[in-house]
């Protein structure tokens, strides 16, 4: 059998490394000089019994000489070399990874690490650039900052300045310190740098979220006539039964939903009826909650908008979440209690449509679409089991109403006089400390 | 030109330390902190001068620029916007909606102090 071009140059390796002579070891061998030179430079071919001859002049395992850098390795070091265009001789790469299988090892180590760093810089840039919080809590700290200069500038000015006025600053200083220190506190505490063990999904429910992200929240694989619901948990890779479980039953409602509307149609009707869950029910004939579930895992990259979804159970646990930008859902504790997906368990099965704001010196919009339906098919001498659906989509044209004041979560959330907290704001804190 | 400055600000230690040197320098500021009233606020007097922070409750100052730099009465006002954003996309913001100049906190007095005099033409 033919063996791998690198092969010539770890014979080359073996040869240099024992100090022989590329003519000594040719005429040991039966062949020229010349000819052991293109074998050497992977320019021919080596195999059966002159590999077994030169195998056994350089004293090595024919095996070690045909056991080339696998094809993982030769990929990620071309994936590598492709980051900075045409720095490094690509077509030498075999010769090099069989000559240095550290270094190789290594630039393929460093590639894979510099491509989670600029994910990591990427993701943090967006949380920089989009995360309501965030940006609340930067201009508590600024607006503290821009007052106690300003403030101060007034008191050591050269201008006179009675006592009134004097006590009054003092005091406005004193304030603004406190607030500033509060802030700051709360500020680091927000950005405390995660290190790499904690971008592991820790929870069931973020490791199938974080599965869910890779698909691009569209599981082609069960959009089939005949889907393989345990093939796609299987092969999700997750690492306990919980998350198994947890991704088992997304995957039963995501096959049912999909049946109700095969995806061709309902990506049509779509388009045709401008995403109005309603409109689209009433098409279908299907359930409210499906067409929820449904935007929220139409493709991506086929021109539809930003959805995000977010499913609980009556307890009021989330099960399920998909985050759109600027509506980052927790996935460690609770949700705030003001979101439409928990008020639609007060009125099962009537959808709710409600235009929601979150806090922050410039209100972020969302229009939410709810509805809390049985989850299961109905029996007697049982009370139903409810789950609840809400489908979040970002900019809405300004509505009639006002919308309804919510946060994300009462840890974040800079709302100091809302009746539904639960635990004091980390960040964004307003109150005074002596 | 008149002396009448308007300055819509929600911090309460931000409104009175630029009031005080404001004031100190001759001219009269009237201040209103709620992003949702500011436009009745403005045409009920209007001023000769519009100190106007960004990030407002209710809403944003760049929306309520928009409003001005299309009503009659307050189109010709000079705008001095103010916010704790920095960034180059919301000056430009500010600019191309009719903002006459753009200031960011954290700002020191003499810069308010020479900008609202350069606006006001003292």
């Amino acid at each position: 059998m033919p063996t791998r071009r690198l092969t010539g140059s770890r014979i080359r390796e073996k040869r240099l490394d024992q100090g022989l002579r590329q003519a000594a070891v040719a005429e040991a061998v039966g062949i020229s000089p010349s000819y052991l030179n293109l074998i050497e430079h992977n320019r021919r071919r080596i195999a059966g019994k002159l590999l077994g001859d030169l195998a056994r002049v350089l004293g090595v395992d024919a095996a070690l000489l045909t056991a080339g850098a696998d094809n993982d390795l030769l990929d990620q070091m071309r994936d590598a070399a492709a980051l900075l265009g045409d720095v490094a001789e690509v077509a030498r790469v075999e010769e090099l990874a069989a000559r240095y299988p550290g270094w190789s090892r290594l630039i393929a180590v460093q590639a894979r690490r510099l491509e989670i760093l600029e994910g990591r810089v990427q993701s943090l840039t967006d949380r920089m650039a989009h995360d309501p919080q965030l940006a609340a809590s930067l201009h508590d700290v600024i607006s503290s900052v821009t007052a106690i200069r300003s403030t101060a500038s007034i008191l050591v000015g050269q201008e006179p300045l009675d006592a009134d006025w004097q006590r009054r600053f003092h005091e406005n200083i004193h304030k603004d310190s406190l607030r500033l220190a509060a802030s700051s506190e709360a500020l680091i505490a927000y950005l405390d740098a995660p290190g790499p063990d904690n971008d592991r999904p820790t929870t069931p429910l973020e490791e199938v979220e974080t599965y869910l992200a890779k698909t691009g929240f569209h599981i082609a694989a069960l959009e089939t006539a005949d889907p393989d619901r345990a093939a796609v948990v299987a092969q999700a890779d997750l690492s306990g039964a919980a998350a198994r479980h947890l991704l088992d039953a997304i995957c039963t409602l995501y096959v049912r939903d999909a049946y109700a509307l095969p995806l061709a149609d309902f990506d049509l009707a779509c388009r045709d009826l401008g995403y109005d869950p309603v409109a689209l029910a009433q098409r279908f004939g299907a359930g409210f909650g499906s067409v929820l579930r449904r935007l929220s895992f139409l493709p991506p990259g086929a021109g539809h908008p930003p959805m995000g979804l977010a499913v609980c159970d009556a307890s009021g646990t989330l099960r399920y979440l998909k985050s759109v930008p600027g509506f980052t859902m927790p996935r460690a504790g609770g949700a705030c209690p003001l979101w439409p997906i928990f008020g639609a368990f007060s009125r099962p099965a009537q959808p709710l449509r409600a235009e929601v704001a979150l806090p922050g010196p410039v209100q972020t919009r969302f229009l939410c679409y709810a509805i809390a339906e049985p989850h299961q098919g109905p029996s007697f001498d049982s009370a139903p089991v409810l789950q609840s659906t809400m489908l979040v989509l970002p900019d809405p044209a300004e509505g009639a109403l006002p919308p309804t004041q919510v946060g994300m979560s009462c840890r974040i959330c800079a709302r100091q006089d809302c009746a539904a907290r639960r635990e004091p704001a980390m960040i964004g804190v307003m109150a005074m400390r002596d | 030109m008149g002396n009448r400055v308007l300055l819509i600000e929600d911090e309460p230690n931000i409104i009175e330390a630029i009031s005080f040197i404001l004031s100190r320098d001759g001219l009269t500021v009237h201040t209103h902190e709620d992003g949702q009233t500011a436009m009745a606020k403005v045409l009920a007097l209007p001023p000769d001068l519009i100190i106007l922070d960004v990030m407002l409750p209710g809403r944003s100052g760049f929306d309520i620029l928009r409003d001005l730099r299309v009503n009659d009465v307050t189109k010709a006002i000079p705008v001095m916007m103010l916010t704790a954003r920095g960034q180059a996309k919301d000056r430009e913001l500010a600019l191309r909606l009719g903002a006459s100049h753009f200031m960011t906190k954290p700002f020191s007095n003499a810069e308010v102090r020479d900008n609202v005099r350069n606006l006001m033409g003292a």
